[in-house]
């Protein structure tokens, strides 16, 4: 609990807030608040409420009943824009940036200094004033350049300067590091900081743990549309949190696997190369294994992946399957040599969105289903996709509903049942738990966890170390597209490991 | 009385998904209870006759389109296979031709073939951008009809060739085979599925081991093709192989296409649906014709009758 105080002391008190859509309740009776000056966590699974609370809060809907109160005063927020002149504004996950505009453009789009009773813009004022809007932040980014060719963490600074650049008081922000790598990630964090000194508060929703603990004062946890807990982030612990998120203990988060593997040495690469990406890659996996591949976004790993799998070329390297050197020039290769590939971004490159759970789940296997290698015969492919929603129990009201309106999980769900399909004997996963609720994590372990059992090998990227840790029972460690580390399970150690993704690591 | 239940947004959503076969329901209903030479068996061989031509290449569209394609070039292939083919179909003075009747047909598909090879490796193999190539071919495949054709439309043709597109037989059955064949390749094979598979989402599909490449370049070889068999039956029907044949006839392939639901962003469509387009828009024509609308005005009604169906499918899908 918090300490007691005023209503006074609270920059933002949100109280008793509901809201229903379309008769199914997302809110109820949730509360929040908001101290200056803090970093304030929402936490919850995918479906918790924090997007819709978000949502009510920069005016995007309206709640159905309850009351805000603005440093005491109580306020309505009846559109984004009076979310703003209340100095509300959100950084929202996907960044949509005027991309042809310079920074300065975008920082003052639709607010631009103008020449006095003209209209027309003050090009050298607007890019001054970003210029000291930059200062402040110690930002060093020219206000003359064109969105388009900052990288993802420069736009996100963008996006945050223009958010102050507002006279924010609030700023929320979702997912902010769901693109950025860990050098960024810190100066984020230190930008964060520096919006803290002022006075700001920031509403702060992620996944990642590690990052909830590294920058959060505090954190309200919502679980199924209600208020459970907030809390100073120093009195909860990582395993207190989950549960409070989940509402249960998963303490078998990582399901434990009797069998192990057998030392047979099923897929082996040899100094695999590409010039630019990744560099003399070596590695061995042993069948039945889980075999991690750690490091930072960005350091190669699915580079090196998509060129085993055949999705891009090496310059030089050999791979070896059982023994045997093999050729993959293409997906359609590393499908005939029983490699699965579950890409990272399933909504780009997992998934027809628009097409049926049916037409995604047998996509790779079409042909297994076709007479002559052409006609489909519907009946049997009707069957074994009913018998792989019961199988990974997918949540669908039937084989034809269209893949776009499911959750996140069931969405990886349907891409793992693909895959599954064509009885693979090395499987790649990479992130496969990026964005899905715990719940649905403990479920693809479970599914990774037996997949081993009935003898598959799973390679498995992974940027939470947890995971890692949790899964694997060997991990190599790639940093600037080089591998720098290697560790058994017995071996297995945080520290090492994000040592390693940094670069700084020496074996002995 | 026993009461009963209505769910009326399961109703609107019923009518909104098949919101187009209604609309050509009224409206060829409407048009026959207040038009009466409309419901003459005359009237609808004619209409079936009018709708041949756009009905065959509506259906290479709909393959084109469904993959987040367009074809622009259609109606300029007709006219260079329509030259073509003429050209192999010319009469002696007792009407006889100099060659088998196969040969004319199969030089006109294959020169419509050919140009939808073309297209289709360009958009496949070197990324360009479907709107860029097609729009290119319909100028170039233009100027060859009338290079080959030294811009004179050939009209001495043979009575063979000509019974092609006599009557409703004719153009009534290639158009029936087109769209069955149209039906069986996008809704009952491995192709027709790879078809919506890259027009969704062509990196997943790549992914999945489909040949995204064949399947582009196949879809534009089929609308090239298709092309080429319309040149035949346009030229056969109207009794003349002219390089000018077929202007703007893209455009009423895409329209057909999208007043049947295909969405121009890919991975949404049915052959059904584009049938239909093709029905609205010739009993459309036809009807407007019986009332007398002059053509000037039919191709506002039109224009407006393609915009308003795009805004009630996209209301539908929300």
């Amino acid at each position: 609990m918090p300490a007691q105080q005023s209503t006074e002391d609270f920059l933002l008190k949100m109280e008793g807030v509901s809201k229903s859509y379309s008769g199914v309740p997302a809110l109820q009776n949730v509360r929040l608040q908001l101290q200056k000056g803090e970093v304030h966590a929402l936490m919850g699974e995918n479906g918790a409420g924090k997007s819709t609370l978000m949502k009510i809060l920069s005016g995007i809907v309206q709640r159905d009943c309850g009351e805000i109160f603005l440093e005491g005063r109580q306020v309505e927020i009846k559109s984004p824009k009076a979310a703003l002149d209340l100095g509300i504004s959100m950084i929202h996950q996907e960044l949509n940036p005027v991309r042809a505009m310079t920074v300065a453009e975008n920082i003052f789009l639709g607010k631009e200094p103008c020449y006095p009773f003209t209209g027309v813009v003050n090009r050298r004022k607007q890019r001054e004033m970003t210029r000291e809007l930059f200062r402040e932040m110690e930002i060093t980014i020219d206000p003359d350049k064109v969105m388009a060719e900052l990288s993802l963490a420069e736009m996100q600074l963008v996006e945050i300067i223009k958010a102050v650049s507002y006279r924010s008081r609030i700023i929320i922000m979702d997912e902010p590091t769901s693109a950025i790598t860990g050098r960024e990630v810190a100066r984020l964090f230190e930008i964060i900081r520096g919006l803290k000194a002022r006075g700001m508060a920031i509403i702060y929703i992620s996944h990642k743990m590690d990052e909830i603990f590294r920058i959060s004062d505090t954190i309200t946890v919502l679980r199924d549309g209600q208020y459970i807990e907030t809390r100073p982030a120093k009195e909860l612990d990582h395993d207190t949190l989950v549960k409070l998120m989940v509402g249960r203990k998963i303490s078998e988060m990582f399901p434990k696997r009797t069998k192990t593997s057998d030392g047979e040495v099923i897929f082996e690469v040899n100094g695999l190369t590409r010039r630019g990406l990744f560099e003399n890659i070596s590695f061995k996996v042993k069948k039945g294994e889980v075999f991690g591949v750690a490091g930072l976004m960005g350091a190669g790993r699915s580079e090196v992946m998509e060129t085993v799998f055949g999705l891009r070329r090496a310059d030089a390297g050999t791979i070896k399957i059982r023994g045997q050197s093999v050729r993959i020039k293409s997906p359609a290769d590393g499908i005939q040599n029983r490699i699965a590939f579950i890409t990272e971004d399933r909504q780009l490159k997992g998934l027809n969105l628009k097409a049926s759970v049916r037409d995604n789940v047998t996509l790779v296997n079409l042909k297994s289903f076709s007479l002559f290698g052409q006609i489909l015969q519907s009946g049997k492919e009707n069957a074994v996709v009913d018998a792989e929603i019961e199988r990974m129990r997918i949540k669908t009201r039937h084989r034809n509903q269209i893949v776009r309106t499911l959750s996140g999980g069931n969405q990886q769900k349907v891409v793992l049942a693909k895959w599954l399909l064509t009885e693979p004997e090395i499987i790649i996963l990479d992130e496969p738990t990026r964005g899905i609720d715990i719940g649905a994590k403990a479920e693809i372990y479970k599914i990774i966890a037996q997949l081993t059992e009935r003898g598959a090998t799973v390679i498995m990227i992974s940027s939470e170390l947890e995971e890692i840790l949790g899964m694997c029972d060997r991990v190599i460690v790639l940093y600037h597209g080089r591998i720098t580390a290697e560790f058994a399970r017995a071996d297995f150690n945080q520290e090492n490991i994000i040592k390693a993704a940094m670069g700084n690591w020496s074996s002995n | 009385m026993p009461a009963q239940t209505i769910n009326w947004r399961n109703t609107g959503a019923f009518f909104s998904k098949y919101g187009i076969y209604f609309a050509f329901v009224l409206l060829a209903g409407t048009l026959a209870i207040w038009e009466p030479p409309f419901r003459t068996l005359g009237n609808l061989e004619n209409i079936l006759q009018q709708i041949s031509v756009n009905g065959i290449l509506a259906v290479g569209m709909t393959l084109v389109i469904i993959t987040a394609g367009i074809d622009l070039s259609v109606g300029s292939v007709l006219a260079l296979a329509a030259v073509v083919a003429t050209s192999f179909a010319k009469a002696d003075d007792d009407g006889h031709a100099n060659h088998a009747l196969i040969v004319p047909l199969a030089m006109g598909v294959l020169a419509g073939l050919a140009c939808g090879m073309v297209n289709g490796v360009l958009i496949a193999k070197r990324r360009l951008a479907p709107f860029i190539v097609t729009l290119g071919m319909m100028t170039v495949a233009r100027g060859l009809a009338l290079v080959y054709s030294q811009g004179r439309p050939e009209i001495n043709l043979s009575t063979a060739y000509d019974a092609i597109g006599d009557g409703l037989a004719g153009p009534g059955g290639i158009v029936m085979a087109a769209v069955l064949a149209g039906i069986f390749i996008l809704h009952f094979t491995r192709f027709g599925r790879y078809v919506y598979a890259v027009g969704g989402n062509e990196l997943a599909a790549k992914v999945s081991g489909v040949n995204t490449d064949r399947v582009l370049i196949g879809v534009y070889a089929i609308a090239g093709a298709l092309a080429g068999v319309a040149g035949i039956v346009e030229s056969s029907r109207v009794m003349s192989g002219a390089p000018s044949a077929g202007e703007g006839y893209e455009l009423n392939a895409i329209a057909a296409v999208v007043i049947g639901g295909s969405s121009l962003n890919g991975g949404v469509g049915t052959m059904a649906g584009t049938i239909v387009g093709v029905l609205i828009i010739g009993v459309m024509n036809n009807g407007l014709d019986l009332l007398g609308v002059s053509s000037y005005w039919q191709q506002v009604v039109k224009g407006a009758i393609i915009v308003c169906a795009v805004l009630l499918d996209r209301k539908s899908r929300n």
